[in-house]
Parts: C-alpha cells; sequence; structure tokens
C-alpha cells in the first residue's frame, strides 16, 4: 500500500504508527547520519554513502537501517552519526572509518570507543523539546514524524477540543514567544480568535535575520513537521484557514526539506480543504521566501514581505492581531514557539509549566558560537545561567584564551561581562543587564576581540539594515558609526563617549520598531562594561587586542 | 528557439502561475533572478509591466533587498560570510588575502570578469566559522590558504570531490 496515496482518516494515523513500529522492529540497528547544513561541508554525504554500502557489504542490511536525518547539535564535531538503540553518538566520522564501525558495532556489538563522543556535559544540562526528533527521525519521511507521535496532537484537537480548550492550554501553558519579543502565546491566539473579521492568516516567521544564530534553520532541516502541526493547531484555535511560512532565501536546504513536508502533509490530508476527511477543518500553507532584510523579521514588517512590498515595519496599533495581512486579523509566531504547541497539547499545559521558572516557561533554542570548545545548537530550560551555558554546555573558552564577554540576543544583543555570567536566562532578567533573549545567539567573545571594534561591527551591521523609516535609527546609527571609525582610527576624543551615550538613548527610544529601539543596546553595553577600553583607546590609542589602528597609514 | 526567449517564456510561466498577483512579487523576483542571474533594467520593466505595477515600485523592491542583483555576477563566485561568529573567528583577514591574492574589492569582480567577491550576512552555518562560499560549496573552518586554494581551483577549472 503507498502511504502517499493514502487517505487518512483517524484511525488511520494509529494504523501508521503500527506499520512503522512493524517496520522498525525488523531493524536491530538504526544509524542516523546528520545531513544538515553543519555537517554537509565536512563530508555527511559520503559518510552516508559509505554506511549504506558497509551495510550490505556485511550483509546487515536487513538489520540495520541508514536513514538520512537532520542535526544532533554537536557541529564541532561535524560529520556525526547517531546510532541507536542506546543513543550511540560518533563524532567527526571519516568515510574511512565506517567499515569498522559497521563491522564493530553492527555486526559483533562492540562500539568503537575511540570515535565516540565523550562530552557528557554537553547533554547532561539540556532539555530538548523543540528538538526531541531532531537527529533522529527522516525529515524526508513524513512516517518517520507520525511514529514519534506526530500529527496526534492534532487529531486530538480536532476529535476532543473545541478552540477554545486549545487556547485555554496554551494559555495554562504560560508559553511565550521565542522570537524575541516574548509575548504571551495564548494571549495572542485569544485576541485573533476573538476578532470577527474573517478571513483570518496565520505567519510563521522562519526570517532567522540574525547573524550567528541558527536554531531556527536547524529546526526546519530536522523536524519540520513540528511546526507545521502547530501551526496547524494555531489556525484551529483562532479559525484561520490560510498560512505562509516566511523563510530566508539564504537557506537552500532549509527551503527544500519544507517543500517536500508541505507536500506530504498535504498528500495525507493533514492539509487541504478536508483535513483528516472529517469535513470540520480546512487550512492551506503556502511557503514565501525573504530576501535578505533583517528588518523582515519584525512582525509587521513581515507582513509587507510577504504582500510582496518592501519589508518596511509599521506603528502599531493596529496589531496584526486586528489588522494584519491584507488588514486582516494575522496570528504572527516563530517556528520555534509554533513546534512546542503539539507537545502542550500532548501532555497539558499544565505539564509544560513546569518547566522553566513560574514567569518563563518551557525551554529556548540557543546557537551557541563564537570563542567557545563547544559550538553548536543547544536546548536549555529557562532559568540555567549564561556561567552554565558558556562553561558547561559550552566548555569555556578555546587554546587557554581568557574570557572576556557574551554577546546574547544577536547583532542588537548585549555584551555581558564575566561579572553577570551568574544572571539566569528569561526574558526579564536578560533584559535587566541590557541584553535581550533576541533569537537566541549567544556569542562567546575572548581577549583576541576588542570591544570597541566589536561595537562597531554591530553598529555597521544595524546601518546596513536599517530600513530607513525613522530618522533616530537611519541618521542616528550612521553617525555612531562615524564616531566609531574616528575612535578606532586614533582620532578619538572624550567628548565622543558622551555623544555614543546620548545618540544610543535617543534611537532606543525614538524609534518605530524593534531593530531601532534594539540597535544600540552593544553600544550601550559595551560602554557600560567596557568603558575602560574606550577610554584606552581614547587616551592611549591603544587597542589590547590588536584589532584597531592598523590600517592607518593604509588608508591615509 | 534562442535561449532568450526561451528564459522568457519560463518567466511568463512563472508569473501566469501566480496569476500575476502583486503579492507574489518577490516569488516572481526570485524566479526571474533564477533564470537570468541578475536583473537588468529591461527585465524589471518588462515584469511591471506584466504585473500592471509601477516600475518604480519594482524599482524599490529590488534594491530594498540585498538578495536581489542588478548587475552580472563574475563567472565564479566567492562569498564570505561576514555573521556574527565569522566575524568573531576572523573571516576579515582571509578576504583581506582574497582581495589582495585576486585583486577585486569585496563587492566587485575581477577586470576579466572571471571572479566576484560578495559578503553576506551570515549562511547559518556558524559553528564551522569562518565560512567561505565558493560558488556552491561552503568551506567551513576556513584558513586563508584552503580558501585561496579552492577559488584558484574554482578558476582553473578543477571540481571539488565534496
Amino acid at each position: 500500500m503507498h502511504l502517499e496515496e493514502l487517505n487518512l482518516k483517524l484511525d488511520d494515523l494509529q494504523k501508521i504508527v503500527e506499520q512503522e513500529v512493524d517496520f522498525e522492529r525488523a531493524y536491530k540497528y538504526r544509524i542516523n547520519v546528520c545531513c544538515s547544513s553543519g555537517c554537509v561541508p565536512f563530508g555527511a554525504f559520503k559518510v552516508l554513502k559509505a554506511f549504506e554500502d558497509a551495510v550490505k557489504e556485511f550483509g546487515v542490511d536487513n538489520e540495520c537501517k541508514v536513514a538520512r536525518t537532520g542535526c544532533v547539535g554537536t557541529c564541532a564535531v561535524a560529520p556525526v552519526v547517531l546510532i541507536e538503540p542506546g543513543d550511540y553518538l560518533y563524532q567527526s566520522v571519516k568515510p574511512e572509518r565506517v567499515r569498522e564501525i559497521v563491522r564493530d558495532h553492527v555486526v559483533s556489538g562492540l562500539p568503537v570507543k575511540d570515535m565516540l563522543y565523550k562530552n557528557q556535559a554537553y547533554f547532561q544540562k539540556q532539555h530538548r523539546l523543540v528538538l526531541r526528533n531532531a537527529g533522529k527521525i527522516d525529515p524526508s519521511r513524513i512516517q518517520d514524524y507520525i511514529s514519534a507521535s506526530g500529527y496526534s496532537a492534532l487529531a486530538k484537537c480536532l476529535a476532543t477540543m473545541t478552540p477554545q480548550g486549545v487556547i485555554y492550554e496554551i494559555r495554562t501553558s504560560g508559553l511565550r514567544g521565542r522570537g524575541g519579543a516574548g509575548y504571551p502565546t495564548g494571549q495572542k491566539w485569544a485576541l485573533v480568535s476573538r476578532s470577527h473579521n474573517t478571513p483570518k492568516y496565520i505567519v510563521a516567521n522562519l526570517d532567522e535575520g540574525d547573524p550567528g544564530v541558527f536554531a531556527n534553520r536547524t529546526l526546519a532541516e530536522a523536524d519540520p513537521h513540528a511546526f507545521i502541526e502547530g501551526m496547524l493547531i494555531a489556525a484551529y484555535a483562532i479559525g484561520a484557514e490560510k498560512g505562509y511560512i516566511y523563510i530566508r532565501s539564504e537557506y537552500p536546504l532549509a527551503i527544500q526539506t519544507l517543500q517536500k513536508a508541505i507536500a506530504q502533509a498535504k498528500a495525507m490530508s493533514f492539509v487541504g480543504d478536508n483535513i483528516l476527511e472529517l469535513g470540520t477543518f480546512k487550512f492551506d500553507l503556502e511557503l514565501r521566501f525573504g530576501a535578505g532584510a533583517f528588518v523582515a523579521g519584525e512582525e509587521t514588517a513581515i507582513l509587507s514581505s510577504v504582500e510582496g512590498r518592501r519589508a518596511m515595519p509599521r506603528p502599531r496599533p493596529p496589531y496584526p492581531a486586528n489588522s494584519g495581512l491584507w488588514q486582516k486579523p494575522t496570528l504572527i509566531q516563530n517556528v520555534e514557539t509554533l513546534a512546542n504547541i503539539p507537545l502542550i497539547v500532548q501532555n497539558g499545559g499544565l505539564w509544560f509549566s513546569k518547566i522553566g521558572t513560574p514567569k518563563c516557561t518551557g525551554t529556548k533554542c540557543f546557537s551557541l558560537t563564537g570563542k567557545t570548545n563547544n559550538p553548536g545548537l543547544i536546548e536549555v530550560p529557562m532559568g540555567i545561567t549564561l556561567r552554565e551555558v558558556v562553561f558547561d554546555i559550552g566548555g569555556g573558552v578555546p587554546d587557554g584564551k581568557k574570557f572576556k564577554a557574551v554577546l546574547v540576543g544577536g547583532p542588537s544583543g548585549g555584551c555581558l561581562p564575566e561579572t553577570l555570567l551568574e544572571s539566569p536566562i528569561d526574558y526579564d532578567s536578560l533584559t535587566k543587564v541590557g541584553a535581550i533573549m533576541g533569537s537566541g545567539g549567544i556569542v562567546v567573545i575572548d581577549e583576541e576581540s576588542c570591544m570597541v571594534d566589536t561595537a562597531r561591527f554591530f553598529t555597521e551591521f544595524c546601518v546596513d539594515e536599517s530600513c530607513g523609516k525613522c530618522t533616530p535609527c537611519r541618521a542616528g546609527l550612521a553617525r555612531e558609526k562615524e564616531v566609531f571609525d574616528k575612535i578606532t582610527h586614533g582620532q578619538g576624543e572624550m567628548g565622543d563617549i558622551t555623544t555614543l551615550e546620548k545618540s544610543s538613548i535617543y534611537i532606543r527610544d525614538a524609534s518605530l520598531c524593534g531593530l531601532g529601539q534594539t540597535a544600540p543596546n552593544p553600544v550601550i553595553t559595551t560602554l557600560r562594561y567596557f568603558k575602560d577600553e574606550y577610554i584606552q583607546h581614547i587616551v592611549e590609542k591603544k587597542c589590547e587586542a590588536g584589532k584597531c589602528f592598523k590600517n592607518r597609514d593604509e588608508e591615509e | 528557439m534562442s535561449e532568450k526567449d526561451n528564459r522568457r517564456l519560463l518567466l511568463e510561466k512563472a508569473m501566469k502561475e501566480r496569476d500575476y498577483k502583486e503579492s507574489a512579487l518577490l516569488e516572481i523576483l526570485h524566479r526571474a533572478q533564477e533564470i537570468y542571474g541578475y536583473l537588468d533594467k529591461d527585465l524589471l520593466i518588462d515584469i511591471s509591466a506584466s504585473l500592471n505595477l509601477p516600475p518604480s515600485h519594482i524599482y524599490g523592491v529590488v534594491t530594498f533587498y540585498s538578495f536581489f542583483k542588478l548587475r552580472k555576477s563574475g563567472e565564479h563566485v566567492v562569498t564570505a560570510c561576514l555573521g556574527t561568529a565569522c566575524y568573531v573567528k576572523g573571516v576579515e583577514r582571509i578576504m583581506e588575502a582574497i582581495e589582495q591574492e585576486f585583486k577585486l574589492k569585496r563587492g566587485g569582480s575581477t577586470a576579466d570578469g572571471k571572479l566576484s567577491l560578495l559578503v553576506t550576512r551570515c549562511i547559518g552555518a556558524c559553528a564551522m566559522a569562518p565560512n567561505i562560499v565558493v560558488d556552491d560549496e561552503v568551506i567551513g573552518k576556513a584558513t586563508t590558504e584552503e580558501a585561496i586554494e579552492k577559488i584558484r581551483n574554482a578558476l582553473g577549472g578543477v571540481k571539488s570531490e565534496t
């Protein structure tokens, strides 16, 4: 029977699960080869091919399934392979050594110890909800997702819950938007659902524009159905019949995976005119591509972009919940938020509310990069401290260098010094110390980086990406960049510090959207915590990290 | 049929599939760039007539988004990722070396039009920073020597194995 052609009824879901269980039971081992953007440049496809050849060569292809999966998160040791049962994680796998793994591990049952990933601390403090299936299922097979109890939450909603009942559970869970602003998800849904204006729309935000962040990309490459299901549940709850997933065009593999996933969801009538053949719910889903504009991730700008226009933010109110796409009520939600929804529906809002902290429930994905020993994608419970992330999970700074700062929240986040590493990670605590949750970027900076140059770098980024609508953001940031150029070229004066401090406040307070309001954060925080470096640059014309002043002669 | 007509047919098909709707402008521009490689003035005027939108509107959209190119790029394209992680890991030094070695500036091409050096804000492979993309191949944890060698190979027509 061709599953793709099968029109599903509710009971059929159970049948697929049973079939898959039987299908999997035939296999003693499952070899998951990570083929996401992190592992592919390091030869993941060759490793996959080597495994497929090796299991045939040893005659174990009947008892050993080789699957192409998404990311496990340990990008530092790519390419990685996860062998189940037992979750044996092999690191830096070379195609030449694949035969050895199959011979010893699969044929003789003895894992190849010297290639196993030994850093258990990396996983110990993590709590994987959103990334529950990442690295364990084949994202190109919807059956893999279904057998991991996928789409059962949707079935549960449609069969047993009213839209209000769903919203009640989401409210109870305390889930807040993972795109950065942290607005309570249940409240947003209630607002859209109360509006009588129709049709209603949903936009899933996958425009991960923050440089240094790749959580959404990983999710799309590893488990796209998780947020497609979340989107369907949201649509049912608020009464929307049309949705868009807005994805960056810089993510070709994620786009490919997502296109396939949507086609399969349509073929199995999870998406379409008659979902699960119940005759009660219809929903159409389309992909929209970004074109390289950071501001397009802002919630009103993304709407303009989906409508095919320049991604310019507009004033709120009216809020998108009342007047969004084509002036109709629109729910905008980050894909990470949506990926939490099926779990909340399955296990209840109360269960979710006990994870994390009381005011900030659940988990958050972070892209850990920069000068860290274990760069990669992690998911941690809210309330974990920065120190735990940087030193316990990240394993500290490589090459015996000294830790200097950690940048939390992307290019408009804050640079925090070592003394603030005990700060818990949640929306409110981060805002208090001058950083933001943002889309979840944590960049570790060591003594080799200059904080003045770092602030200059982010200001330059925001100058490039400012849409130009508000003068404080457009002109203020450009002015700040000039001041930075002055300081880093040895012409700084003490008055420049005051100029930066003042203009940062103006830009923050007088800009319309999140970009302008947060753009000065790196300047404000480096001035607050690393002022001595500014003074050193201005008075002594000295840069200890050796980043500044060096091009002076060439340019003059 | 000439290649030119063929490309126009492909574009027409893409516009028709989307009912010549204004809301599909970004998708149509994406497709046009895929077909033609870049978006020149005549092409934009052509699209504006088909979608019944002012050329200024189309030009405004094209220049707003950094992904759209108004000029033809070199035969081979090197893209340096200037995301935060790559910056912290010193991608700047590699870019400077490429500029010197191949005598071009970022955003521009070599005099013979064989090579362009572009800058992108994050390709999302931050754990492998610094990243340099030579044509479609991502070089993670790139070193200056490796990047220059890969570019030389690409220019010399040597196909990489990855």
